[in-house]
């Protein structure tokens, strides 16, 4: 425990490891009493070196099921950013009927999504029946992904220049059994999270990140769109089968007709983002045009044509918690990505962070942390910054790697004594 | 020395094991069922009813943890102050429709002081433990602790004072109050009013217990069980069970003050024996109603509440509904 002069102000550490957190990260929180004076955000315990080995590795196209990796729960935005970035580099583009199926599956991972942050924000707040409940009524989705895609989790759907399992008529009667199902609960789901009282009193007016503050500190997703900040790449800058589609990015004003920022009207936008998500795969269906669904189907000119490719390409999708940014470089006569960045949602939002905890409750903190939907996994580079010159450099593999090694034989050392 | 006198220590020194033991175990069953059935009304399978017998078996082999910076003799004292100050209740509090074992040595206020005891060993265990959630948690359970004390005195008091005016016998007794049951000296005025302290006294429960929405001291997902975060294995148990009796105390001390009623002599059974049997089973049956209330539908019905609703719950609401509860018994006396 640390006390500060003042002796009110004690400092928690809420993580790395932490019953809120659901990944690693460290909130260092300065506490008068019960409220949050200062927060110091410090990232960086779930680094894993995706990039490097997509850069070292894998080949492009091996690259698509690491890209599904980066997150558990976004395993359909990443490699969906990825492989937007790889066609818009090496020039080729999908097939229609490839965008419309990639929607479809996308917009089925925000249903999950959505109701997976759900059941946490209720676990949160100690709700545990309604945890329970919303995770029963996720199965259903998760069951027709497994229907669509043969996996519930990775479904293993992309591939640079189309998608690799066709969304056949034959399987529309079980998809619209499933989104009917998704409109006759939404109600129940609606008077479940905005009219409950005991919900309303633990997220009305918790952790409020205002309008400016959304648009200053560059919040994205259901973040920035609960502050008021009508931001979605969908509609902003659609890519795939979205431009077809009407798609406008959803506000809480939408429904209660006024912006609080709070964590009242990220519920909100959620909810009805899977109303909207339910919306676009019906349309989805309806438009869906004959085709392939590959431009490409043999794999071994795919993989020849991308090592004598140049070029680099960004690839922006809309994840369930916003937008997510993959940057490639090809280089001629390269077997292997020159460059691959991701940039994930959580990174811009974690920003916010201090903003939406400062002044509110310790108790305020797991379900205000919760509201962004952070997904450190996704987030996490490895930085140095030397405190003296300010200069940051990113560390390679091979310096990481001497690191570790260095203080394992620190270790063995410290023990042996 | 007689052998009667002898009888007599063994009795005085046996009988609060007994007592002590039996309502230990029925407390730990009461608390699988409530776990089992919670499970239930989540849709979950939940553990076995016998869990939390397994649960205490574990934690006894398990070794106990003393944190490097606590303070080691208070660490592993509270526990056992707990423990006992919580086993302690079932003397004064008539189980199984039995009259409470040392019933001439206290009454409903030696109750209210009784029931503070294992809660403020909760805060010292939290403040022993020199961890920054438990710190946190232990001021919460202070501050919770200070938010029921009032409505929960006011309900018992309420109804020793509305005894009196019966009664020439200490009013406060809960023999006294258990041959008078509130409900047939009041008017009508009054039974809404005793309707009133009832609702009362199940809203403080949880909160007595730390249960959900009134958890907060423990408050797994906020400060990772706050006063109990440093403590393990048979230290842990101790907790455990203490909890356990707690809730079961509260609800027999529910029914002491509200549904004193016995079933045996409505049904007119004659033998002592067989009388006991059908009235503990009958105080079995009352427990399990008080504690679905007050304790399961409420836990998986709500979330928690942060300190200050939960204690907003307490000063403002709880005790504007006792004293309009005892104003409402009391104008039965005066119309």
């Amino acid at each position: 425990m640390a006390v500060d002069e003042t002796k009110t102000r004690y400092t928690i550490p809420v993580g790395p490891i932490h019953p809120a957190l659901k990944e690693p990260i460290r909130l260092d929180l300065s506490i008068d009493g019960e409220e949050i004076v200062d927060v110091d955000v410090v990232v960086g315990q779930v680094h894993r070196g995706i990039e490097w080995l997509g850069m070292n590795r894998n080949n492009p196209i091996q690259n698509i099921y690491l890209a599904e990796r980066v997150c558990g729960i976004c395993n359909i935005c990443h490699p969906f950013a990825y492989v937007m970035a790889v066609e818009q580099a090496m020039g080729i583009t999908p097939p229609e009927r490839a965008e419309y199926i990639r929607v479809i599956i996308a917009e089925m991972e925000r249903i999950h999504s959505h109701l997976l942050w759900a059941g946490v924000a209720a676990h949160e707040i100690g709700f545990d029946s309604v945890f329970y409940f919303v995770w029963r009524v996720r199965e259903e989705i998760m069951d027709l992904i497994e229907y669509v895609t043969g996996n519930r989790i990775t479904k293993a759907m992309f591939q640079i220049g189309g998608v690799r399992r066709d969304v056949t008529e034959e399987q529309f009667p079980r998809i619209r059994q499933s989104l009917d199902y998704y409109k006759s609960i939404f109600d129940q789901l609606k008077t479940l999270f905005l009219d409950d009282k005991t919900i309303r009193m633990r997220t009305k007016n918790v952790g409020i990140l205002k309008t400016e503050d959304a648009l200053k500190l560059l919040a994205v997703g259901p973040t920035g769109r609960a502050s008021g900040v009508p931001k979605d790449v969908r509609q902003d800058q659609p890519y795939g089968g979205y431009a077809d589609l009407d798609i406008k990015a959803i506000t809480p004003d939408m429904l209660t007709g006024t912006v609080v920022g709070d964590v009242y009207d990220r519920i909100i936008v959620r909810l009805l983002e899977v109303k909207q998500a339910v919306e676009i795969i019906e349309q989805c269906l309806e438009k869906m045009p004959p085709g392939p669904i590959l431009a490409q189907p043999k794999i071994a000119v795919l993989l020849k044509t991308l090592t004598q490719a140049e070029g680099e390409g960004i690839g922006r999708a809309e994840a369930p918690r916003g937008e997510v940014v993959h940057y490639v470089r090809l280089e001629a006569g390269r077997e292997t990505l020159s460059t691959w960045k991701i940039r994930a949602p959580t990174y811009v939002n974690l920003m916010s962070i201090p903003t939406i905890l400062k002044g509110g409750q310790i108790a305020d903190v797991p379900i205000a942390f919760a509201s962004i939907d952070p997904c450190m996994s996704c987030t996490n580079r490895a930085i140095v910054v030397d405190s003296k010159t300010k200069n940051t450099s990113l560390l390679s593999y091979r310096e990481l790697h001497e690191l570790s090694v260095e203080k394992t034989k620190r270790l063995e050392a410290e023990f042996d004594s | 020395m007689t052998a009667n006198s002898l009888a007599d220590i063994a009795a005085i020194i046996g009988g609060p094991v007994i007592v002590g033991v039996v309502g230990t175990l029925f407390a730990l069953l009461y608390l699988g069922i409530d776990r089992k059935l919670v499970a239930h009304m989540q849709a979950r399978v939940g553990p076995p009813i016998v869990q939390p017998f397994r649960d205490v078996r574990k934690l006894l082999m398990k070794e106990s943890i003393i944190p490097d910076g606590s303070l080691s003799w208070l660490f592993r004292a509270a526990p056992i102050l707990c423990l006992v100050g919580s086993a302690i209740l079932f003397l004064y509090i008539p189980i199984f429709g039995q009259k409470a074992l040392f019933e001439s040595f206290g009454d409903a206020i030696v109750l209210l002081y009784l029931l503070v005891i294992p809660s403020l060993a909760l805060v010292v265990a939290g403040f022993a433990s020199s961890s920054p959630y438990a710190t946190v948690g232990a001021q919460r359970e202070m501050v919770i602790m200070m938010s029921y004390e009032f409505p929960l005195a006011m309900t018992i008091v309420a109804i020793g004072w509305r005894t009196s005016y019966v009664t020439g016998t200490n009013p406060f007794a809960l023999s006294t109050i258990a041959a008078n049951p509130i409900w047939n000296i009041v008017g009508p005025a009054g039974v809404v009013g005793t309707l009133m302290l009832l609702f009362v006294l199940l809203m403080v429960t949880p909160g007595e217990v730390g249960k959900i929405p009134f958890d907060v001291a423990e408050a797994e997902t906020e400060i990772a069980g706050g006063l109990l975060v440093e403590y393990s294995g048979r230290n842990l148990a101790l907790f455990y069970i203490a909890s356990a009796i707690r809730a079961f105390a509260m609800s027999s001390l529910i029914i002491a003050l509200f549904i004193p009623y016995n079933l045996s002599p409505l049904v007119g059974i004659g033998t002592p024996v067989l009388a006991g049997i059908v009235d503990g089973l009958f105080f079995l049956v009352k427990v399990f109603v008080v504690m679905f209330v007050c304790i399961m539908l409420i836990r998986a019905a709500m979330a928690r509440f942060k300190i200050d609703q939960a204690s907003k719950v307490y000063v403002v609401a709880m005790s504007l509904v006792s004293l309009v509860g005892l104003i409402l018994i009391w104008a039965d006396t005066v119309v």
